[in-house]
């Protein structure tokens, strides 16, 4: 799930060697690239398409995403289908509750779950490695160890206990994936810190006398910005995959509120009974999310990484 | 570089530790312990129990005693929840099961994947490409869950073909369902890796000086280009290799596999606090030998890096 | 005062009579239906069990297994009524206090060892030692042996349990109390014999498949951990030529609609019917889909200690909450295999027990929606006022549509506000025990065939009361049933009682809602406990 990590490491480093020396010229190309990357744009227009009708599309719903339509209840089979008349556009699931509006709602909430669980890992991931990178020596080797253990403990378990430890809600949730995410972003961005530390321009501010605190902020982030959204794209559709994981073994966040995960999961289960719409719109809004994610995080990549041109 | 593993491998020992004590603690923070049931047990038969299990001691005692039962007797402790086997037992029966299915998984998505993105690669903007391309992505994409249900319908009830489930000492019908449904994801995304890796090395300086050369493309392809578009690959498959191994819960939970994956979240689920730390030693220790593993492979297949 | 179980000597000459021909040819003794080839019978279980040691067991799924291995005094028949086990009668005290069971001769351990008395001393001795720590020492308790108590706190040596081998066909039982269904309690798998020479031989592991010996009419063959344990027939068994049934295998199947593909598939003579799916099933397969009332009920319960809500301590709020389920929509449309709805705590099923005749039993769901609005107005909330509380229940998918659904129809009924808390199971249990909450879910299965297996829960000194209801008539009318000839106007009473206080919200009552193959003989629908016995099984040729 979380695998991809040496690679990243390795993308990081092709990224840093022209980082230090990059001027405003640099980030104009980068979005230049990024523009004229079809597969990348055609991604983004669809992933804003899925946003427009995450944001617009209760407008037009009948149906609450938790009000049981009791008509429908008795026989989802035969009345739940999707339809206009009765308004479930998308069907209605297991308990007669409208599909379309659970649909917007979980994919709300995976978006939510990928951007807040990358976001976090960029946070503290950044804050950790910047840390440990720069000020080096005995914390340095501290904090990284801490980060190697936490690495070996496998992630399933590092879930489940904070799952279980802290109950469920939307925080909880935010909290254990941003937990699991962060430890490859924060040894990337160590690696990238100390190859910096080593750079004239940093030596020379030193030199000349400015803080600390300044050098970090105005010198070392700003040169670490490329790889860390780089990377935290790739996790974007990571955090999605791992939050369908914690749905499928239950543990996901309460009723009435629901995730892509949860919706397919439970569509999955009754795929055998005839109910395939239960199982199809929510996929549909998943795989179409993970593929535009996919092909924005390599688009961003190319971007920033201008051997391949 | 022999004095370089043996270095990493005994620094891997108290890191395991220390994860050892880290679950434990928050095993003990969680609430509910292994013996809280819907029918709550009178307080003199939890005394009993807690008693003979030794969870009537302070926490640093029960730690000690099970770190002294491990380096001296090689007993990591009962299952307070199947009473008949303890953990020994229960990873002795597990773990081939897991690692069975697991490597066949590993080897499938490698294989199959490596095939894929080079030949993806070699016909690039071909249909050929295209397909591997989506077929890759496609397999990605899929939340590898479903692939339980979806297989078990089409294999066993509509076409009749395979078992629906269970092990039978590991018989190849009763492998292949699991071996699908754990190599698929692992599969799209080693297809796309190599892909892209092989096409960089396709365009690079040395690739074009010998193609200058007038070197068959055959051996431009096998005998320079492949170690430098495995190098990212070979990175990727370290933790997918651990990842196949403890991630295989779906599968159990499906296919009645009974592997490790399903008692490894079973345990932490029903507080079965000797089970959960000894699988979590084993993965650790897992953990521990296939990073080390990958990077001497990087090593072989990179021969810049030195240990 | 002389018992003899009534069928030992009808059954004694059946099995004489029949036995040379029930093997010889392939057509049942009894019912003369052509018998299949292969005597196979395989069922899925939902989890891998805890243990299939006698007197450790602690779950359904083991104690099915032990029934088969091991067989004690008595055993049940098809309809739940007692029948000789390994003990052919007993006799009784007057002051109901001492028993005294006759061990039948040729009863055989699988190693070909005789099964005496002393063995069913020593597996009751085990049981109750501390040492052992069996969870089930408080069936011990239960059955109120002499000094049990005290040998459970440590306090005496299991030595001094009272259970005696007067020789080795006659067991003398002593009790702390009277008790009259104490021969009941001997089909329970606690009190099952177990072999003093292998439990000491090969300690923790005399359980396992090449070391287990056992005195049912089966042995443990195979047991792969999550996968399958296979049972086949004890050739020492002393009614082995009755036994049709060659081998059973449990598989472990952990998702019921898997479970269910392969029981279509043909790889399963047995499975349960996911929530929702009987009728379907019935009317594809009607000679398959099966249901049976069972001895569970399903229930939330009010908070009512000091730690709960104060709107709940206001009955007319219970009663509005209670009013409002529509349990129809539950039983016909969720669940949807046959379970009866509940108004009452204890399941009409139950032996004994006639429902009393309540005011809401007798409304439509209209005028009880009605009188819902009314009662919570009435307890002062409305729109301005909204009742709020939490309600928890645990990870399941047919728990969760439950609470889903109720939530739902006091939200729309009502306009109450409630906030749904879905827990993991042992954050459940211990949020729930240490009444941390408002509304809980709550079920549970009768552990014999009798009212009080299901109110004592509502005793206001029983640890399974979790909300803490307490009323002085009904803790009085509990320990007057203990000794009453006639219990049942009193079961009545407490429901009534309850009907009025609502402590509870009983939702419907368990069935057991299978898919059975059709060539599967002799399943005990009736058996309301379900005790089955994989021995008075048999598969009907196709």
């Amino acid at each position: 799930m979380f695998g991809t990590s040496k690679k990243a490491e390795a993308l990081a480093a092709d990224i840093t060697d022209f980082k230090a020396v990059r001027g405003r010229s640099l980030w104009n190309d980068a979005m230049r690239r990024f523009l004229r990357n079809k597969a990348a744009m055609a991604s983004v227009l669809v992933l804003g398409l899925i946003v427009l009708f995450v944001l617009f599309g209760p407008l037009f719903a009948v149906w609450s995403n938790e009000e049981i339509d009791w008509v429908v209840m008795g026989d989802v089979l035969a009345l739940g289908a999707p339809s206009l008349e009765s308004g479930h556009f998308f069907g209605a699931d297991d308990l007669g509750r409208d599909l379309y509006s659970r649909t917007i709602q979980a994919t709300r909430t995976s978006l939510l779950v990928g951007l807040i669980g990358a976001g976090m890992a960029l946070i503290v991931g950044t804050a950790w490695g910047v840390i440990a990178g720069y000020f080096g020596g005995k914390l340095d080797s501290v904090m990284m160890r801490f980060v190697d253990i936490l690495l070996a403990i496998p992630l399933t378990l590092i879930l489940i206990l904070i799952l279980v430890i802290a109950g469920r809600s939307f925080v909880t949730l935010f909290v254990a994936l941003g937990a699991v995410s962060w430890l490859t972003m924060s040894r990337i961005v160590r690696g990238q810190t100390l190859t910096l530390k080593t750079r004239e321009f940093i030596e020379a501010a030193r030199a000349g006398g400015v803080s600390e605190t300044a050098i970090i902020f105005r010198h070392v982030l700003p040169n670490l910005i490329g790889v860390v959204i780089v990377y935290a794209s790739l996790l974007v559709p990571e955090m999605i995959l791992a939050e369908s994981f914690i749905s499928f073994l239950g543990l996901g966040i309460s009723e009435p509120n629901t995730s892509l995960g949860r919706l397919i999961a439970e569509g999955a289960g009754t795929m055998a009974y005839g109910t395939l719409w239960q199982l199809a719109f929510p996929l549909f809004f998943y795989v179409t999310i993970i593929i535009t994610m996919f092909f924005i995080g390599d688009g961003l990549r190319d971007a920033l990484d201008p051997k391949d041109h | 570089m022999i004095s370089y593993v043996i270095r990493r491998l005994l620094v891997a020992v108290p890191t395991i530790m220390l994860l050892v004590i880290a679950a434990f603690f928050m095993m003990h923070f969680a609430p509910g312990g292994p013996f809280t049931s819907e029918r709550p047990l009178p307080p003199e038969v939890l005394a009993n129990i807690e008693a003979r299990y030794g969870l009537d001691q302070p926490l640093w005692k029960q730690l000690w005693d099970y770190f002294t039962n491990i380096f001296l007797h090689f007993d990591f402790g009962p299952s307070f929840r199947y009473k008949d086997r303890d953990v020994n037992d229960i990873i002795a029966q597990g773990f081939p099961i897991s690692l069975t299915y697991g490597s066949l998984a590993f080897l499938a998505a490698s294989i199959v994947g490596i095939a894929l993105g080079i030949a993806a690669a070699i016909r690039h903007n071909t249909w050929l490409d295209y397909f591997a391309v989506s077929l890759g992505i496609a397999a990605q994409a899929l939340p590898n869950f479903i692939m339980g249900p979806i297989l078990i319908l089409t294999f066993t009830l509509w076409l009749g073909l395979l078992p629906g489930g269970g092990w039978n000492g590991g018989q190849w019908e009763y492998l292949i369902m699991p071996v699908i449904a754990l190599s698929t994801s692992y599969m799209g995304n080693i297809a796309r890796i190599t892909r892209s890796s092989m096409l960089e090395v396709m365009n690079s300086n040395f690739i074009r000086t010998a193609r200058a050369k007038g070197l068959p493309e055959r051996t431009i392809i096998w005998r320079h280009a492949m170690k430098p578009t495995l190098l990212p690959v070979v990175s990727y498959l370290g933790p997918v290799f651990v990842y196949v191994l403890t991630g295989s819960v779906f599968v159990d939970i499906y296919f009645s596999t009974g592997g490790l994956g399903q008692s490894y979240v079973s345990s932490a689920l029903t507080r079965d606090y000797a089970v959960l730390l000894g699988i979590t030693i084993l993965y650790g220790a897992l953990t521990v030998v296939v990073n080390l593993l990958t990077d001497l492979a990087y090593a072989w297949f990179d021969p810049k890096i030195r240990y | 005062m002389k018992h003899h179980a009534k069928l030992t000597l009808s059954t004694f000459l059946c099995s004489t009579l029949l036995a040379g021909t029930a093997l010889a040819q392939d057509t049942h003794p009894a019912t003369g239906e052509p018998l299949a080839e292969d005597q196979t019978f395989t069922y899925r279980v939902g989890d891998e069990h805890s243990s299939v040691d006698p007197q450790v067991v602690e779950d359904t799924i083991g104690a099915e297994i032990v029934r088969d291995l091991f067989e004690g005094l008595m055993n049940q028949d098809a309809q739940g009524k007692l029948i000789p086990g390994v003990a052919t009668d007993y006799d009784v005290s007057d002051d109901t206090k001492t028993y005294t069971f006759h061990l039948r001769d040729n009863a055989k351990w699988s190693n070909g060892d005789p099964v005496t008395a002393g063995d069913f001393v020593f597996a009751w001795r085990r049981a109750a030692s501390p040492e052992l720590a069996s969870p089930y020492q408080w069936y011990v308790k239960l059955m109120s042996l002499e000094n049990a108590s005290e040998i459970v706190a440590g306090e005496m040596p299991p030595e001094e349990l009272g259970v005696t081998a007067i020789d080795d066909h006659t067991l003398e039982v002593r009790l702390s109390q009277p008790l009259s269904y104490f021969p009941q309690m001997t089909t329970h798998s606690t009190t099952f014999p177990a072999p003093q020479k292998v439990v000491e031989e090969f300690g923790e592991e005399w359980t396992k498949p090449e070391n287990i010996v056992s005195n049912g009419a089966y042995v443990l063959t195979e047991h792969l951990p999550n996968e399958r344990s296979v049972r086949e027939r004890n050739e020492m068994y002393w009614d082995n030529d009755n036994t049709i049934i060659d081998k059973t295998v449990a598989l472990v199947i952990n998702d019921e609609n898997v479970a269910l593909t392969r029981f279509m598939a043909g790889e399963l003579d047995r499975t349960e019917v996911p929530a929702g799916q009987f009728p379907r099933l019935k009317k594809e397969h009607p000679e398959e889909a099966i249901s049976f009332p069972r001895l569970c009920n399903y229930y939330y319960t009010f908070n009512q200690s000091d730690t709960g809500p104060e709107a709940f301590k206001d009955v007319r709020v219970r009663q509005a909450l209670s009013l409002a389920v529509d349990r129809k929509i539950i039983t016909q449309n969720i669940k949807a295999g046959g379970e009866p709805e509940a108004y009452t705590f204890t399941p009409e099923a139950v032996a004994g027990f006639t429902p009393p005749q309540t005011e809401m039993s007798e409304m439509s769901q209209t005028e009880r929606d009605a009188k819902a609005k009314e009662l919570l107005a009435e307890a002062g909330y409305g729109p301005d006022n909204p009742l709020t509380f939490d309600m928890i229940y645990n990870t399941d998918e047919s728990h969760e549509k439950i609470a889903v659904v109720l939530s739902q129809m006091w939200k729309q009924k009502l306009g109450v506000v409630p906030n749904l808390a879905n827990m993991e199971w042992k954050v459940f249990l211990e949020t729930r025990g240490n009444q941390d909450f408002d509304l809980a879910r709550g079920a549970w299965c009768g552990d014999y065939n009798e009212a009080s297996t299901f109110l004592d829960l509502l005793d206001s000194e029983s640890g399974y009361n979790d909300g803490k209801y307490s009323n002085p008539r009904v803790d009085e009318l509990l320990v007057e049933a203990k000794s009453a000839s006639d219990t049942t106007p009193i079961y009545t009473e407490i429901e009534q009682i309850l009907a009025e206080e609502t402590p509870v919200i009983p939702i419907y009552h368990y069935a057991g809602v299978y898919m059975m193959d059709s060539d599967v003989g002799n399943w005990p629908v009736e058996n309301v406990e379900q005790n089955w016995y994989s021995k008075d099984l048999y598969k009907i040729a196709e």
